[in-house]
């Protein structure tokens, strides 16, 4: 029941700047009117882009140029809001295997955790760094090292920070911790039996 | 002299994970249709089962039309993502309030209603406002789907335990000030992404003096300030609210229970990681006047220039003015409405909907408004109907709707339609969030979205004279 060992990500990289970026705009909510989540790349980002397009703009996810993307670098507070799993679904889908961002909410750190994306951290400056580089030279290379935690780019090499907790279960490919809960189950059921509520305050 | 979060924390441990995580037991968990059907179908691609399907209630609430209870559904999607949550329910014993049930409501007010939600448990749902259980002293946070499917199976999480940050609201509240006001002005103050990391625990003589719906609202909003639990101790107030309900220990059972309840409350002199005060004298009505919940202002305060913000603050204040249509500078009040809504996990709860239309009684919603009432579960629709309250409402020209979430998210048929303007009382004024990629939201309390309503505009609730009673 474990996953595959995630040691690394590398490709090309799509910048998406702004700070809390919030789920609703990620994947949009009439997104998940499905019991399933196949098909939710088409979505991603959905409003931005048909914002975008009718004022002229290309929005990243549109762009040819980062078309392919395996990284996504972001900025503070990505994935707040609604604590919809489509919104890293949809990411996945479409093809990005890590996200490199100055900060992420909770639930869609962990979340992404869930699907074996890292969502690592970098300095508000290193993190500019990298959204200028690949937006200067879309075709450049980025690397997400996550043995040396540090992220490269060109001439830029670069630290990022991951909860060892986190790094650990991808490194060892236990990020589905599913097989983990359900190993022991005399624990959770003598857990259970600890708590005076489980029983109805019988005793 | 250990806190809240210390205490249940450690009761619901199960062991350390070799992540180094905590494994932890959740004492309830809270299942909507539009959540669990894929961790359903991931337990099932599995061969598992659910672990505990006594520990699992379920409700449908943000899909469901609030029109009528008709079935089929008009709306095919609807239809089948109800009728999924009805089939994994029986296949799996799972107690359901399903659409015209007796107890459906959006799950966080339904959850409290029933007795469900206690001090001292562990509470998910997969969806990010499960932080209003809370306001019962218990750990409630929201989990994505293949959390779900990890309760579903193993009644557990792997979790990092937060850091705690206690909040103290001091001070009285002012006339036709809420709990809603002192929420966003907390949000406005500590930032969106200020409780990241962080449990919020509530305190103060502000918070003492709540009632549980003033908690429940205060609770709700933890996630907005990036804080993915808030909670308030148990105290009298609590148990008060308790007893009785369905759920809720009897008997004998009752004594025990409050005696628990009592010990896993913060010890006095148990210290926090970190500590703010709020002022709460000097909050006035907030309204939001852009894209996130925490750009807002006082009712009758400029908007700041966002060339007096920080870096990172900038840009985005500037796209959220454009988007808006605001300008720096300007007050919210006088913006013209097109859309009052009442209604949301947040603000529709009966004390709510009582306060709501002392401002609407004997008064019309303007001509050029579509206002709509929405109660929270079918339990406050009805005790709001043996008060008359619908009658309040529909009188003025509000719709009054079946029990949902309706327009706080959109993906039923209630919806803004192009640009327009909507004073709500739900949580999240993120551009798009209720159904039009364009549509314009304005937080703020129920009073406040009653008295829009009325003047077309955005007025400040301290200057209507309520007709039925007094603004709260
Ligand atoms: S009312 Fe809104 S915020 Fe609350 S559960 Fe429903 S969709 Fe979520």
């Amino acid at each position: 029941m474990s996953g595959s060992k995630i040691l690394s990500v590398s490709g090309r990289a799509v910048p998406l700047v702004g700070d809390d970026i919030d789920t609703d705009r990620i994947m949009p909510a009439r997104h998940l009117r499905a019991i399933t989540f196949d098909g939710l790349e088409a979505h991603l980002f959905g409003d931005d882009r048909k914002h975008a397009a009718n004022h002229g703009v290309v929005h990243p996810i549109d762009d040819p140029r980062f078309a392919g993307a395996s990284l996504m670098i972001v900025n503070r507070n990505f994935g707040c809001g609604s604590s919809r799993e489509h919104a890293p679904q949809g990411i996945v889908r479409w093809g990005v295997r890590g996200i490199i961002g100055e900060s992420f909410s909770e639930i869609f750190f962990g979340n992404s955790l869930m699907l074996g994306m890292p969502a690592v951290t970098a300095s508000p400056a290193d993190v500019a760094a990298l959204q200028q580089a690949v937006e200067r030279d879309p075709r450049l290379e980025v690397s997400l090292n996550l043995e040396t935690m540090r992220a490269r780019a060109g001439v830029l090499d670069v630290a990022v920070h991951l909860p060892p907790a986190a790094r650990d279960a991808l490194m060892t490919g236990r990020w589905d911790g599913l097989g983990l809960l359900l190993e022991d189950f005399d624990a959770v059921s003598a857990a259970a039996a600890r708590l005076p509520y489980v029983s109805r305050f019988a005793v | 002299m250990a806190t809240l979060l210390d205490k249940v924390w450690d009761l619901h441990s199960v062991r350390r994970l070799p992540t180094g995580q905590t494994q932890l037991f959740i004492g309830l968990h809270l299942i909507h249709e539009v959540t669990t059907p894929q961790a359903f179908a991931m337990l099932r691609e599995r061969g598992l089962t659910p672990a505990f399907p006594d520990r699992i209630f379920g409700t449908m609430d943000h899909i469901i039309p609030t029109a009528s209870l008709k079935r089929p559904a008009p709306d095919p999607v609807a239809e089948e993502m109800m009728a999924t949550l009805e089939e994994n329910c029986r296949a799996h014993d799972i107690p359901l309030f399903g659409l015209g049930d007796d107890h459906q409501g959006i799950v966080h007010v339904i959850g409290p209603e029933l007795g469900l939600t206690q001090p001292g448990m562990t509470i998910a749902c997969g969806d990010s406002h499960t932080s209003t259980h809370g306001a019962f002293g218990a750990l409630a946070f929201g989990i994505g789907t293949s959390q779900v499917r990890d309760v579903l199976a193993s009644q557990c999480l792997a979790m990092d335990k937060p850091k705690l940050r206690r909040v103290r609201f001091e001070g009285k509240k002012g006339p036709g000030v809420t709990a809603k006001d002192l929420a966003l002005a907390m949000i406005r103050q500590l930032g969106v992404n200020g409780g990241v990391g962080f449990a919020y625990e509530y305190a103060g003589d502000a918070v003492r003096n709540m009632t549980m719906d003033e908690r429940m609202t205060l609770c709700n909003l933890s996630i907005e300030g990036g804080a993915r639990m808030g909670y308030v101790n148990p105290d009298e107030t609590t148990f008060a609210f308790l007893r009785g309900r369905q759920y809720a220990p009897a008997a004998d059972a009752w004594d025990r229970a409050v005696a628990w309840w009592s010990s896993i409350a913060s010890d006095s002199g148990s210290t926090a990681d970190d500590e703010r005060v709020i002022d709460v004298t000097r909050i006035a009505p907030v309204v939001t006047w852009g894209t996130n919940p925490g750009q807002s202002v006082a009712v009758d305060e400029p908007i700041p220039d966002p060339r007096s913000l920080p870096g990172g603050e900038r840009d985005a204040a500037l796209e959220a003015l454009q988007f808006m249509g605001f300008e720096a500078g300007a007050v919210v009040k006088g913006r013209r409405v097109d859309v009052a809504f009442i209604g949301s996990c947040t603000n529709a709860r009966l004390s709510d909907l009582r306060a709501a239309a002392d401002v609407v009684r004997g008064q019309r919603v303007a001509r050029h408004v579509r206002g709509l009432v929405v109660p929270g579960s079918r339990e406050v629709q009805r005790a709001a109907e043996r008060e008359g309250l619908h009658e309040v409402f529909q009188m003025a020209g509000f719709e009054w709707r079946e029990p949902g979430c309706s327009l706080c998210l959109g993906m039923n048929d209630d919806k803004l339609s192009g640009a327009q303007t909507c004073a709500s009382s739900s949580n999240r004024n993120f551009r798009g969030r209720q159904g039009s990629p364009t549509g314009r939201t304005l937080l703020m309390s129920p009073t406040m979205v009653a008295a829009a309503a009325i003047a077309g505009e955005v007025v400040d609730v301290r200057n209507v004279i309520p007709r039925g009673g007094a603004v709260q």
